[in-house]
């Protein structure tokens, strides 16, 4: 009935459609009459006082419109950007939180830093004009790297923060022993072995192939805004725009993300160019439009990691772990983004104990302040950060026991019957199957064939590296109140509309954004397979605060595991009413009624009444109850799940490295993952090859630099290294299904996996492939460059 | 200044005055609305732009409206006839190669060079050719599966 396109069937795409044939609507597709344009006059410096703007000269200039600067933000009482997650320092103490205007008062703290914004007739016209407008800047002291940061005598960013510190926080779940600390000292003290390491985890550039843009759109007769923008949360937009910002009611905000070629974080938030292009309209009355150029997604778009942590493992004699100890120093950037605070917080410890029986563990972390552009959230969120040190200092560990990678982790991880496993920082795992996802990457990997393909590469001068990573993440961001007592400023649940229509048709109106996820078709498979319905008699709605009542968007792989969940509720709930409509045109009891393939039957006679036909008597209620229902058949959920879902995976990487161009390549990569039920396989592979690829970037190519004093040096794709068709190889994947108790899909997501436990799994096939050369260390990502200098240091006995 | 530029676009001939500053792509997406092809860089890197210019792929960021004058250019909105799905495009949808669907025209569009030049590529020759074109979303495992896929199935109607 769900024309074969039920759930787990790998249904082709019904976004595709528009994408490839040229007709996808993405935001500067969009434009409307009498648009203006802005341009923005950006901070080339990376600390300076503002002493003065003279706009003189560009609003001279042919179709210059207006030079906005910080002052008339200020004048018009629009509110500085808002931070959405709260984190308490150990001292008790609130995060430092500066306030962040959307144009600079004041001082500028990063290179990108908007000041001004050029209104102009044509982009061209803005820009130039942007570069007319004089700026005069008194330059300051500024430092880019968190450790020097905090030195003394480092220039102090805001007076607020002393020793540029934003938070000192340790991690003291409620459900943890209060003396995690203590005990996890004592651990390390007694332990027979003792591993530490330090490790860099290297700072990113999210890069959506689509740049950010916006459109506002006021309309000065009705006071009605709308806006089109980049975003992954369009509700989410809406609400800080008129609670923080532009302070407007909601019922006069409109807030539309069409087409939007990808976000993987960075296009969560509500930014500085979002909010002036509003305020814009709203003060000149025409629509305004702003498209980032690629040089300014690099300056301006929330940066990713960036995190230096120092961490020991002690094991005991039988090479069980038994403490881990982590100090992080997170840099956040010159203020704190949207979710910038809780990133390296609450999503990074919580995932500390990994896949393995760890008692104790004792976090801390140092949020700093520094002259570059803010971090936050970019796929894996602080995940991929906590997964990184695990699996390096597990392998470490094994390295110096002359243990098979494989083993060490089979003796540590938490086993099946002990679900669900409280771990010791205040996760509740439900699910997964660790060995078993472990045996099923070896077997794909071709595990037992390594030493002959080790020979074949030695034959050619290559050094072969094997390197084994296991990853358990955190997805679908919810339990509201598990997130508000953590700090989150908002709740974290979802919502579906499905509206059956007279003839049977369904449209679905989802707060979850699709912006390459393929919301479309997992979401009409759902619809398809729940309601028996044809999969292409559904339409998903999502993207539009007009057309969809709530929610909150779409990150950390949320969509499915409380979007979906969502749709499942509001479709019992369509069933639920069509039972009792069918009851009725039946003439016999709701409790007697049984709905499967699209049919209401009574239970064990032949007599049905078709879906369609339930939902025409819902429109046209001639023969209806109407004393006891009201006509119609649409029906809205709120989900708010219990608890976070848990996927898991392991990944074996094989590399070779030439060593005399320090050259590595991958050989294999083999990945086997757990993420519950799954709607569709052909979507959850690709969402796997995507995450991979960007793990991959961080590990061998992506690294966002600044000069110490902050300048940024890697601000275009021609020294930003990007990871390229020919980079890559093609990649193995299977999946394992555990499903979680969490959700009723029983779906734990999957947009981040491959970004979560690539990056350690090919630094240790690197480090498996160097150690003979004697190289015991190396940081990501691991450039020619860097892997040249690391085998001739050991090669001199550095 | 403005100049005359005339062209065969998508089969139609077509005229416009331009700037003697604008780009190609600019052309194609401001004055004649086929916002198809997409620009993600300012550096000439990503291929999101790429159109066909008497025939071979090149990127309309970096060349001048007037350069094409004279010249047949095709977009991402002409390449399927009739309706009718290039080979490309069907394999793109079967083997789900693309995700956001941004850098796609730009890939298709390139590939469709590739496999005029190249009817049966190895693996390795496709990644070689698609370096100049990014996704971020797919990992080019499905690009290159499907680019695999349309020259095969483009050399079955051809034999
Ligand atoms: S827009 Fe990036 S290469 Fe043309
Ligand atoms: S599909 Fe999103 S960039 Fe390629």
């Amino acid at each position: 009935m769900s024309g074969g396109m039920g759930i787990g069937a790998s249904a082709p795409r019904s976004e595709d459609r528009r994408f490839i044939t040229g007709r996808g609507r993405y935001v500067d597709d969009i434009n409307l009459r009498s648009q203006q344009y802005a341009w923005f006059v950006r901070s080339p410096h990376p600390h300076a006082e503002l002493r003065g703007i003279d706009a003189g000269q560009a609003l001279g200039m042919p179709g210059v419109t207006a030079v906005l600067t910080g002052a008339d933000l200020e004048a018009d009482g629009i509110g500085p950007l808002p931070v959405a997650w709260g984190i308490t320092s150990v001292d008790g103490s609130p995060a430092v939180e500066p306030e962040f205007p959307a144009l600079a008062t004041g001082r500028v703290r990063y290179v990108g830093n908007p000041v001004a914004v050029v209104i102009a007739e044509t982009r061209a016209a803005a820009r130039d004009a942007a570069e007319a407008v004089n700026v005069h800047y008194e330059e300051l002291d500024s430092v880019s790297n968190a450790v020097a940061a905090m030195e003394e005598g480092a220039p102090r960013i805001h007076e607020a923060a002393e020793g540029n510190l934003c938070f000192n926080w340790e991690w003291l779940p409620s459900v943890m022993a209060p003396d995690a600390k203590a005990n996890t000292e004592k651990a390390l003290k007694e332990a027979a072995h003792l591993v530490s390491l330090e490790l860099v985890n290297n700072r990113l550039v999210p890069n959506a192939m689509e740049p950010r843009a916006s459109l506002a759109d006021f309309n000065s007769a009705t006071g009605q805004l709308t806006l089109y923008t980049t975003s992954q949360n369009p509700h989410v937009n809406r609400l800080l725009l008129c609670t923080a910002t532009l302070r407007m009611p909601e019922h006069k905000v409109r807030v539309v993300a069409p087409d939007v070629g990808g976000g993987f974080g960075s296009k969560i938030y509500h930014y500085a160019e979002e909010l002036a292009v509003c305020w814009a309209s709203r003060r000149l009355g025409v629509p305004v439009k702003w498209t980032a150029e690629r040089s300014e997604s690099f300056l301006g778009d929330a940066q990713g990691r960036d995190h230096l942590t120092r961490v020991e493992l002690a094991l005991d004699a039988e090479a069980r772990f038994t403490a881990l100890r982590v100090d992080t120093i997170a840099n956040l950037g010159s203020y704190v983004s949207t979710f910038g605070a809780a990133i390296p917080t609450v999503f990074y410890a919580p995932m500390l104990a990994g896949v393995y029986k760890t008692p104790n563990i004792y976090v801390t972390v140092k949020g700093v302040f520094t002259n570059t552009t803010p971090t936050d959230a970019y796929r894996g969120a602080g995940r991929p950060e906590a997964c990184y040190l695990i699996e390096r200092i597990v392998d470490e560990a094994a390295a110096q026991l002359g243990m098979d990678p494989a083993e060490i982790r089979r003796r540590n991880f938490i086993q099946p019957d002990e679900f669900p496993y409280q771990s010791p920082v205040g996760q509740l795992y439900d699910s997964g199957e660790f060995e078993g996802c472990l045996d099923l990457a070896m077997e794909i990997n071709g595990y037992a064939g390594f030493d002959e393909r080790r020979k074949q590469s030695e034959a050619r001068g290559r050094l072969r590296g094997r390197g084994m990573s296991f990853y358990i993440e955190a997805c679908g961001a919810a339990p509201s109140q598990a997130a508000g007592q953590l700090g989150a400023r908002a709740g974290l649940y979802e919502v579906a509309t499905v509206r059956v229509h007279p003839t049977g048709v369904v449209q679905v109106m989802t707060g979850t954004h699709s912006h390459g996820q393929s919301h479309e078709t997992t979401f009409a498979q759902i619809v398809a397979d729940r309601l028996g319905v044809d999969f292409s008699n559904v339409e998903i709605v999502h993207g539009d605060t007009g057309e969809v009542p709530f929610g909150m968007g779409t990150y950390a792989s949320r969509s499915l595991a409380v979007g979906g969940s969502a749709l499942v509720k509001a479709l019992d709930k369509v069933v639920d009413k069509g039972r009792k409509i069918a009851a009725h045109l039946l003439e016999a009891a709701a409790g007697d009624i049984e709905f499967g393939d699209g049919q209401f039957r009574v239970a064990g006679t032949d007599r049905q009444v078709a879906f369609g036909d339930v939902a025409l008597a819902a429109y046209v209620p001639h023969n209806y109850p109407l004393q006891e229902l009201e006509p119609g058949l649409e029906e809205t959920s709120f989900f708010d799940p219990e608890n976070f879902t848990f996927p898991s995976g392991c990944y074996i990487c094989e590399v070779e490295v030439d060593p005399e161009t320090g050259v590595v390549e991958i050989r294999d990569f083999a990945a086997a993952d757990d993420f519950g039920n799954i709607i569709n396989p052909m979507v959850v592979e690709g969402q796997v090859h995507g995450g991979l690829a960007q793990g991959i970037g961080q590990a061998l190519m992506e690294h966002c630099r600044y000069t110490p004093e902050g300048q940024l040096l890697t601000g275009s794709y021609m020294d930003y290294c990007m990871p390229r068709a020919d980079d890559l190889p093609s990649f193995k994947v299977a999946t394992r299904c555990t499903p979680t108790s969490f959700n009723p899909l029983g779906v734990k997501g999957c947009g981040e996996a491959g970004a979560i436990g690539a990056p350690p799994a090919i630094i240790n096939a690197v480090l498996d492939a160097l150690r003979p050369l004697g190289v015991r260390h190396i940081d990501m990502p691991a450039t020619p460059n860097a892997v040249w200098w690391a085998i001739e240091a050991a090669r001199s006995g550095e | 200044m403005d100049v005359q530029v005339s062209f065969t676009l998508n089969g139609k001939t077509v005229s416009a005055a331009a700037s003697s500053a604008t780009l190609l792509v600019d052309l194609l997406r401001n004055r004649f609305g086929l916002t198809g092809t997409h620009v993600g860089c300012d550096t000439s890197q990503c291929g999101a732009c790429v159109v066909h210019v008497d025939g071979a792929s090149v990127k309309s960021c970096t060349m001048l409206a007037a350069q094409v004058d004279g010249c047949a250019v095709d977009t991402i909105e002409g390449l399927s006839g009739d309706g009718e799905l290039h080979p490309l495009q069907q394999a793109f949808h079967e083997h789900h190669a693309l995700q956001c669907g941004f850098c796609t025209p730009g890939m298709i569009m390139s590939a469709a060079d590739l496999l005029k030049r190249n009817p049966r590529p190895s693996e390795l020759e496709v990644r070689d050719w698609l370096e100049g074109n990014m996704c971020r979303c797919t990992g080019y495992h499905n690009i290159v599966k499907a680019v695999r896929a349309a020259a095969g199935a483009m050399g079955e109607e051809g034999s």
